[in-house]
This record gives structure tokens, C-alpha cells and sequence, in this order.
């Protein structure tokens, strides 16, 4: 096995499409050196994309927050205005592991791990978030929906590499929530999640995205759970809406986490706290 | 000279103080060596190969690649482990366990193994062992091993304990059958009668230190062994017997250990790691995967339970039965015989019955786990007790305190009680605060009680006084618990010295005779009971020295306050003779000062607990939160409060996972799905309130100081109890543990209608 610590994206992208063998990339590496410890891939070169200068920062400009791949969760939880402006999303990343993990842990590497069950997905994509994708010859922004494909499967080509998150700057009155439902209180993975983002005008939600977790292949963007809701001031009947808008689409599976039964049912749920969670904050923004 | 084991109310002055343990800093610095730290020179890295079926006939092994392959020292398969066991089939069961013979019998089970001179050389050898197999039908769940047309697991087992004696093999090794009285004329006189089933899943005692040793066996037959072990004589009988050994050229030391909870008072993969060791001559260390902890060792039963309990409305209990179906892997055990006999130790009952069957599975071998058999059977049972009691309309804790059993009381298992400590058990929970406090919306309370028999055992003793009057406590049952805190605050006690002036070591077996393992709570309550002797002995020595330094008779010389006083008008005058001055003259008054202990500690105790737990859940998603808990257990007498404590909370720790969580997931296809702790999902810190603990002192009349073992029955109570909370605070009754938030909201949605 080779390991390179390049200093650039570019040079990253060069080693990753040069590679004939099993190529990976290592951010926080608390997905990586689990499988290879565990045996499940015996890479024949690993690249190191925490020492590129691209990905480390933190950048917010005019159009939004730039959030380079090789920034921890810790970094993100640390960082005052990005939890004002999304807290959802950052206590998303921050769910990921333990302590120890988030000190390692990124969300670009949550994504292109593409867990169905990925903390930090659904609400980047409640979120709008766009990822920063690099290849050999051109760079490309996508939403952040079109990347995971199935379990463990993105649209990256080979020699591609995501370089930053972006997430869109927003109105005021905007807010952003996210839950997921473990047994335990942490070091676990979400049996079902819901992400949520929203705007209100006067009181009434005037845009909204919704993404669950854990009940399909890949993390869900869910435009029905969404419409459910706009033009509401979330009452009682829109919650309703909106939980069932959930648990009708959602395709998920038993498995030793929990029953397709739990899920559907609980999705709905966890929609709704969240949704009230994040027409609080947008009230108070 | 018999040694008189019987109690004796003393003013102590050691005994029941809290001393740092002499391991504690080791442990928290990472200076304590584990099973996986030893090294010698030369060593191998062992690995195993296991079964990826569930059952499966082996037509062949083929280790000829691995064989070649650079750097492979050795690969044994069963061939390597012939049977010298005699015709003892128990013996074969462990060797078998430890290497599947032409049959894996469960998903998990080792094939083969190799020693390569590093990791990477043994994982690219067990890829290039080719096994042929011939999958055959399985059967993980218990209550379908014992349908007629189960998959037979073992051809030759006949179930014992039934008449007339059958003529086909079965899954179900043993029926047993216990209690007295008329259990059909006390129904009949019942004003109510409850009956009702139950499950629990498999679950694994988790400890945090995988299974680990290092082997070295050398060409003239003898070796060596290091290794994490709750018994190292236990573990060096029966690995020099299965390797056809001597045993007293077999050298077994204990590592520290990280956590057993019975799952290390059996031989898993150690058997494997000397035979690899003994090919390819050199020391072969096994270190086994999380993985293969819990596909391949220790898990306790999955059961299934049927109880019935008649009552008269005053609360009076006429009859009580239970039918406990025990899985235990895929050997012939004693599990559902220990569950049938623990199932209603707690009460005084006329008419009592309970009958117990040990069932074949194709799944791991199950080994003890904490009060192993207890805690399932007290789920059914005290369920039951609470649902009973609210059909006539008594509090639970008034009920239980009507039928507990009392001195004098005919156990359902056989013997008479003597002093117990059930009834003030319940009577503490009645005073208790926990009971009185408020509880909150979807928050509910349940208690329940438990039970464990306790061990005593084979135990022997060393104690040496050094030159500068400094004792060497050396023991042979490991400390898995703080034993070597509480014995050396008893060698201290009697001989009257300070405890810091005591170190306690766990011998290897090349020194010391032998000694039961660190099992049924004996380690305290034995190796206690052996020092108090050892040391009473080394003052008899310590008053003979005396005697020749003042040469005096030795009658006239008393041992006060860890000095020596002569006592009688013509030699009262003497200025006493200190442990010290004794020791400083040993050399010129006879040679090195010690006292020795062998017995069999008989009469270990019985034990009783009775838990108090609130808990929250949360209606929509059937997550549970236990808010608050309470632990009361009757300890004889604690030598040690700290680690009297640490037990109750550590079983009822481990209670609540199992109640909550934790449980083996099969798959369709007889593997294995959660052998992690990622998805076996033991409590972490933050899922557990801080767990309160209140010590009853009632003295067992058979050891010196009263000491009952604690380690087990802590874990009995909390499946029920955690079952009556969920009941009173949402209004469902869990007949299936865990009760994890899927069987929970399933039950709520059932209860709504929806």
C-alpha cells in the first residue's frame, strides 16, 4: 500500500487518477481504517487530502459558507457563526461518533462514505447544500442529493474528489433542524433521521426542504413532506401532513437496527419534532 | 487441624473501610499487563479460521497452500487435537468447542488455525485454507429446536430426565424437575390465577478485554501460559488434559483482566494456541477480534418461560409453576436445570413446581454469565408477581414481603434456609426514598427481586512475613472485582497491622496448590475465608518466635494488636514484641515466617436483592430512558464497601442493557448480524443514571466475618423491574426482552389500536 499527503487538489486528483489498483481517499479516516482494519478493503493507495489548504478552512462570502472536506466535526462545532446560521447542520455532524471521532471525522467524508444513514446527509440536503467536485480536467457544483447512489455508492468518477461544501446563503427567519432516533444516547447509528430546513414570512413557511435518513437506499429529499407544510404556520394539521408525507415515502428495510415497520412510523415523527424545532429558530432569527 | 468457619461478631478495625486497591492505579495509568501484553522472543501471531455456516458437515480441509506460504510456522486443524478424553464426553465438548471435529456446529465455530511470523502473513494463510462444506439444516431459536422435524444438532443426545427413557435423539439434553407440594390442590384453592409466557434474547457478557494468551509449549512437553482467565488451575487442568500434558509441567498465569462475568471461566481458543505452539515450537500469541468474542465465546442463553401463579385475595400465594426453555449452543448444559432452581428461591410457597429443559441450538456454546440463569427466570417470575398483585389490587412491595421466603423456609430447590436476606431486602425498599418520589409524565416505577446460590469451593493460600514485617498475601483466585484490596484488609485485620502494610498477589499455578476460579461470587468469600486461616496460622508462628526471644512458654504469649504480649505475673513486665521486631529476628529463631491455608468453603450463603427502577418512554418512538435506580442487596458483610457497591452497580448495569437493548440477531441463514458493539448495543455512560446502593449486613453463620459473595445477583433483578416501569408508566406489559423501542411501540400501537 502507497500513502501520499499531497499539498494540492490538484495533485490529489492526479495521484487518485493515476492509480490502476484500489484507490481511497483519507480525510478523518473514521470510516476508512475501519474497513481496512476490519479487512473489508486492503487499499493499494491511500490519499491524505487533510494537509491541502483548500479543504481546511471555513470561508463564508457574499453567495454563502464555503466548508473545506478535511474540516472536522469538532472544527465545525467550535464555530459560532456557522451554528447560528445552520445549527441543524452542525449538530447533525456533530452526532457523528464520539468525542474522539469528532476530532477526526468530516462531513465530506460522511457523504462519500454514503451510508443511508449518514447524520450530516439529510441535512445538507434540507440545507440546499452544494458539494465542490474536482476532477482531472474540470471542477463542477452539485446538490448535494446527487451524489450518494445506493449504499456505499456515489456519482464521483474515478480521480474525482470532493473539495468543499457549500451551503447557500439564506433570508433571514430561516431555520434548520435535525434528529435521529438511536437506542442509546450516543455511539450509535441512526435507526431513522430527519433534516429539515425552513422560511417563514410573517409567521407562515414560505420555503422548506425535508431529507430522512436510514429508510431508503440513499438518503431521501422529500418534496411532498415539504409542500405538506409551505404556506402553513405548522399547525396540527400540517404536522400531520407532513409525517405522513414521511412515512409514505419511505422504502426502508429490517434489518438488526430496527423494522420496516419502526421506521415508517417513527420518520414521521421525527419530522415533526424537527420541524418544530426549526420553526422556532426561524421565528427567533 | 479443621478450621472453625463459623461466625463470629467482632469489633472491626479494617474490615468495611474503604483502602485504595492496590491495581487501581496500574489500570487507569495502562501500566497493568492484559492478556495481550505479554510477548517472548520468537513469538508467532495466531489466528483462527471459523465457520461461516451455521451448520455445516467438513467433507474436507485442504491446508497445503497455507502450509507453503513463507513465514507459516504451523496450521492444526482437528487432526492435531486427537481425543484423549476417554469416553468423558464433556471433555470432547470442550475440545470440540475449540475445534470443530468434521462438524461446525454454529456460525462462528473454529476449523482451523495457523501461527505465521506476523499478522499479514497469518491472514493471507487463513485465505488459502480451502474447507469443503456440505451446509445442513439449522435451528437458532429455541422453542423450534424442540418441535418434532428440528434439525437434529447432536445425534447423541438423548434427553435424560423422562420416562420411558426415548429411543431418538432429540435437541432437548435434559429435562429436571423441582419443588414440593401439590401444585394442582393450591390452584384449585386460588381466587386468581395468572399465567403467562415469556422470551428473552441472547445476550453476552461484553467485557471490554477480548479473549488473549500466549502459548509456549516446549519440545520436552511442558509450557507455558499466560492469560486473561477467571480460573488459571481451572484453565491448566483442562488444557494439559486435552493436550495430554502433565499437569504440573503446564504453567498458567493470569494476566489482569478485563472483565469475565463468567465468560472467562471457559477455554475458547487457548487449547488452539498451545497446540500451534507445540508444531511449530515456538510461543504463539492469540488475540482474538470483537468478532470473534462474540460469534465464538461465552454468550448466555436465549429462553423461553411459561409461569403460573395462583393466589388468594389476602395475597397468600397457593401455588406457583414454571416450564423454563433453556437454548445453551450447541453442547448438552445445566442452564435450564439452574433456571428451574432459581426460578422461585425467593419465596416461601406450599405448593411449588418448576420444570427445566436444556435445548441444542446452532449457536454458540453457552457459558455462565453473572447469577448464569438466574435473571431470565426472575424476568417470568416477577413479571408475573407484579401482574398478580395488581389483580387483587395489593402493592407489589406488600405482596412480595407476604410470600418472601424466611429462616426455616423449604427453598423451591431443595434446601432449608437459614438466615436470609430477603424479607429485609423488601422491607428496606418499602423505607426507601426512591419510593416516595414524584414521577412525571410517560415516567413509571417497577421493582423485583433476585436471587443467587453463591459458590465457595477449592481454595488455598499463602502468607509470608517479610524481613522488614511487610506480608505477602498471595492468593490463587483472580481479582476480578478488588479482591486483592478486600484480602489484604482482612490478612491486616487479623493480624493487626496497618493495610498498607500487606501486598496481595494472584499466583501462577507453579506456586501455589489449587484453587477454584473467580466464579459464584467466591473470590472474596473463599480466598477471604483462606486468609483469615493463613493468617491465624502466622500468628501462631508469630507467638512461638515470640515465645523463644523472651523464652518464655508460648501459652504465655498473646498476639493483641499486631504485637505480642506476654501475659501471667512472672512475665507481665515484658515490653510487647511487634510484627516487626518478631520478623527482624526470624532468621536466628527458626527462618521465614508464614502461614498456609487449604479449604473447601463449604456454605457460601445465599443471596437476595430487591431493585427499585424508574424509567421514562417516550410514547411516539417506544424509547425508554431509565431515569433513576436502586440497588439493596443483603452482603453478609462488606470487607470492602467500594467494591461492594461497584458489583451491585456493574450486575445492574449490565441488567439494564440486557433489559433494554442487547440481544444476538440472527439472520434467515443462521448468522450472526450484530457482532459489534456497534449494533449489540451494550449501555454507554451516558445511557445510565448514577445507580444508588444501599448494603444489608445479615452475617451468613458460615464464615468467620459473615461474608456472603455479592458479585451476581445484582444482575437478576432488573429485567423485571425494568418491566414493571415500563408497564406502570405507559400501561404495556413486555413478555420479550430486551425491550428495545421497536418492541415497545409495537405493544403502545397494539394498546391504542392503531
Amino acid at each position: 500500500m502507497r500513502f501520499e499527503s499531497p499539498k494540492t487538489t490538484r495533485e490529489a486528483v492526479a495521484l487518485l487518477a493515476k492509480e490502476k489498483g484500489s484507490a481511497y481517499v483519507l480525510a478523518g479516516g473514521t470510516d476508512l481504517l475501519v474497513r481496512m482494519k476490519t479487512g473489508l478493503i486492503e487499499p493499494d493507495l491511500v490519499v491524505d487530502i487533510k494537509r491541502i489548504s483548500a479543504m481546511q478552512s471555513i470561508k463564508t462570502t457574499a453567495s454563502g459558507t464555503r466548508i473545506g472536506a478535511a474540516v472536522s466535526g469538532a472544527e465545525l462545532g467550535e464555530n459560532k457563526k456557522l451554528k447560528k446560521a445552520w445549527p441543524g447542520v452542525v449538530e447533525a455532524t456533530n452526532l457523528i461518533g464520539s468525542d474522539q471521532i469528532q476530532g477526526r471525522c468530516t462531513m465530506v467524508g460522511n457523504l462519500c462514505n454514503a451510508s443511508p444513514a449518514a447524520d450530516s446527509v439529510p441535512a445538507l440536503m434540507a440545507a440546499r447544500a452544494k458539494a465542490v467536485v474536482v476532477g482531472k480536467n474540470k471542477r463542477r457544483t452539485v446538490a448535494v442529493e446527487k451524489i450518494i447512489t445506493g449504499p456505499g455508492e456515489t456519482s464521483l468518477a474515478k480521480g474525482e474528489i470532493i473539495e468543499a461544501i457549500i451551503l447557500p446563503r439564506r433570508s433571514t427567519k430561516s431555520g434548520d433542524a435535525f434528529l435521529r432516533f438511536i437506542p442509546r444516547t450516543e455511539m450509535d447509528i441512526a435507526v431513522v433521521s430527519a433534516g429539515i430546513s425552513l422560511t417563514l414570512a410573517r409567521g407562515v413557511i414560505k420555503s422548506a426542504r425535508v431529507a430522512l435518513g436510514a429508510v431508503a437506499a440513499t438518503p431521501l429529499l422529500v418534496p411532498a413532506a415539504a409542500r405538506a407544510i409551505i404556506g402553513t404556520k405548522l399547525d396540527d394539521v400540517a404536522l400531520e401532513k407532513l409525517a405522513a408525507a414521511c412515512s409514505a415515502a419511505c422504502k426502508p428495510i429490517d434489518d438488526k437496527r430496527g423494522t420496516i415497520e419502526y421506521r415508517t412510523k417513527v420518520v414521521g415523527v421525527l419530522a415533526c419534532r424537527a420541524a418544530k424545532i426549526a420553526y422556532q429558530r426561524a421565528g427567533d432569527a | 487441624m479443621p478450621q472453625d468457619t463459623s461466625y463470629t461478631d467482632q469489633n472491626f478495625k479494617l474490615v468495611g473501610t474503604r483502602p485504595r486497591r492496590p491495581d487501581g492505579v496500574d489500570k487507569v495509568t495502562g501500566r497493568a499487563k492484559f492478556g495481550a501484553d505479554a510477548t517472548a522472543p520468537g513469538q508467532l501471531v495466531g489466528l483462527i479460521l471459523r465457520s461461516p455456516h451455521a451448520h455445516a458437515k467438513i467433507r474436507k480441509i485442504d491446508t497445503s497452500k497455507a502450509e507453503k506460504l513463507a513465514g507459516v510456522k504451523a496450521v492444526v486443524t482437528s487432526a492435531d487435537l486427537p481425543d484423549l478424553t476417554d469416553g468423558d464426553r464433556a471433555m470432547l465438548d470442550i475440545l470440540e468447542n475449540c475445534m470443530a471435529r468434521g462438524r461446525a456446529l454454529y456460525d462462528g465455530h473454529a476449523v482451523a488455525a495457523v501461527a505465521a511470523i506476523n499478522a499479514q502473513t497469518a491472514r493471507k494463510a487463513l485465505k488459502l485454507i480451502k474447507v469443503d462444506y456440505k451446509v445442513l439444516p439449522h435451528v437458532t431459536d429455541v422453542d423450534e429446536a424442540m418441535k418434532p422435524g428440528a434439525p437434529i444438532v447432536q445425534d447423541w443426545v438423548f434427553t435424560t430426565g423422562v420416562e420411558p427413557k426415548p429411543n431418538k435423539p432429540s435437541n432437548i439434553s435434559q429435562r429436571n424437575e423441582f419443588g414440593h407440594g401439590d401444585v394442582e390442590a393450591g390452584f384449585a384453592q386460588a381466587d386468581v390465577i395468572v399465567e403467562k409466557s415469556y422470551k428473552t434474547e441472547q445476550t453476552h457478557q461484553g467485557y471490554i478485554e477480548p479473549h488473549a494468551c500466549l502459548a509456549s509449549v516446549r519440545p520436552d512437553g511442558s509450557g507455558e501460559l499466560w492469560v486473561t482467565t477467571q480460573g488459571h488451575f481451572t484453565f491448566r487442568n483442562i488444557c494439559s488434559s486435552l493436550l495430554g500434558m502433565d499437569v504440573a509441567k503446564l504453567k498458567v498465569t493470569a494476566s489482569e483482566i478485563g472483565g469475565g462475568f463468567g465468560g472467562k471461566t471457559h477455554v475458547w481458543m487457548e487449547p488452539v494456541a498451545l497446540a500451534l505452539s507445540r508444531k511449530a515450537n515456538r510461543p504463539v500469541k492469540v488475540v482474538m477480534s470483537r468478532d470473534e468474542v462474540f460469534r465464538a465465546t461465552g454468550p448466555t442463553c436465549s429462553t423461553s418461560i411459561d409461569v403460573k401463579i395462583g393466589v388468594k385475595k389476602n395475597g397468600t400465594i397457593t401455588a406457583a409453576t414454571a416450564e423454563l426453555r433453556y437454548q445453551n449452543g450447541p453442547f448438552p448444559a445445566i442452564w435450564g436445570m439452574l433456571g428451574a432452581m432459581t426460578s422461585f428461591a425467593c419465596y416461601d410457597l406450599k405448593n411449588v413446581k418448576s420444570v427445566g429443559y436444556d435445548v441444542l441450538c446452532n449457536r454458540p456454546k453457552v457459558t455462565a454469565y453473572r447469577a448464569p440463569s438466574a435473571p431470565m427466570a426472575a424476568f417470568a417470575v416477577e413479571s408475573t408477581m407484579t401482574l398478580v398483585a395488581a389483580e387483587i389490587g395489593m402493592d407489589p412491595v406488600d405482596f412480595r414481603i407476604k410470600n418472601a421466603a424466611k429462616e426455616g423456609t423449604l427453598a423451591s430447590y431443595g434446601p432449608t434456609y437459614g438466615p436470609i436476606g430477603i424479607g429485609p431486602t423488601l422491607a428496606a425498599v418499602k423505607n426507601h426514598p426512591h419510593m416516595k418520589a414524584k414521577l412525571g409524565k410517560n415516567q413509571g416505577r417497577g421493582m423485583a427481586c433476585g436471587f443467587w446460590f453463591n459458590f465457595g469451593g477449592q481454595t488455598c493460600t499463602d502468607l509470608n512475613i517479610g524481613i522488614d514485617g511487610t506480608v505477602t498475601l498471595t492468593v490463587g483466585t483472580v481479582d476480578v472485582g478488588g479482591s486483592r484490596a478486600s484480602l489484604s484488609i482482612i490478612a491486616a485485620e487479623e493480624l493487626g497491622i496497618p493495610y498498607d502494610q500487606v501486598q496481595a498477589n494472584i499466583a501462577d499455578t507453579a506456586s501455589l496448590g489449587f484453587n477454584d476460579m473467580t466464579e459464584g461470587s467466591r473470590g472474596t468469600f473463599s480466598s477471604g475465608m483462606a486468609t483469615i486461616f493463613a493468617a491465624r496460622n502466622a500468628i501462631e508462628v508469630l507467638r512461638e518466635r515470640a515465645a523463644q526471644m523472651w523464652d518464655i512458654p508460648v501459652k504465655a504469649v498473646v498476639w493483641e494488636n499486631g504485637e505480642a504480649r506476654a501475659t501471667g505475673k512472672e512475665h507481665g513486665n515484658l515490653p510487647v514484641l511487634s510484627l516487626k521486631e518478631i520478623a527482624a529476628k526470624a532468621p536466628r529463631t527458626g527462618g521465614p515466617i508464614a502461614g498456609h491455608n487449604e479449604v473447601v468453603a463449604d456454605n457460601a450463603g445465599v443471596s437476595f436483592a430487591s431493585h427499585i427502577c424508574d424509567v421514562e418512554v417516550d410514547p411516539e418512538t417506544g424509547g425508554t430512558k431509565v431515569i433513576r435506580y436502586t440497588v439493596i442487596q443483603d452482603a453478609g458483610k462488606a470487607i470492602h464497601p467500594d467494591y461492594v457497591e461497584g458489583q451491585f452497580q456493574g450486575g445492574a448495569a449490565q441488567g439494564i442493557g440486557w433489559a433494554l437493548n442487547e440481544e444476538y440477531i440472527y439472520g434467515e441463514d443462521g448468522r450472526l448480524q450484530n457482532a459489534g458493539f456497534l449494533d449489540y448495543r451494550i449501555p454507554v455512560c451516558s445511557d445510565l443514571p448514577f445507580i444508588d446502593t444501599e448494603i444489608l449486613e445479615i452475617p451468613n453463620p458460615n464464615h468467620p466475618y459473615g461474608v456472603r459473595g455479592v458479585g451476581e445477583t445484582s444482575i437478576v433483578p432488573p429485567l423485571a423491574a425494568i418491566g414493571n416501569a415500563v408497564s406502570d408508566a405507559v400501561g404495556v406489559r413486555l413478555n420479550h426482552v430486551p425491550m428495545s423501542p421497536p418492541r415497545i411501540l409495537k405493544a403502545l400501537d397494539e394498546a391504542r389500536g392503531s
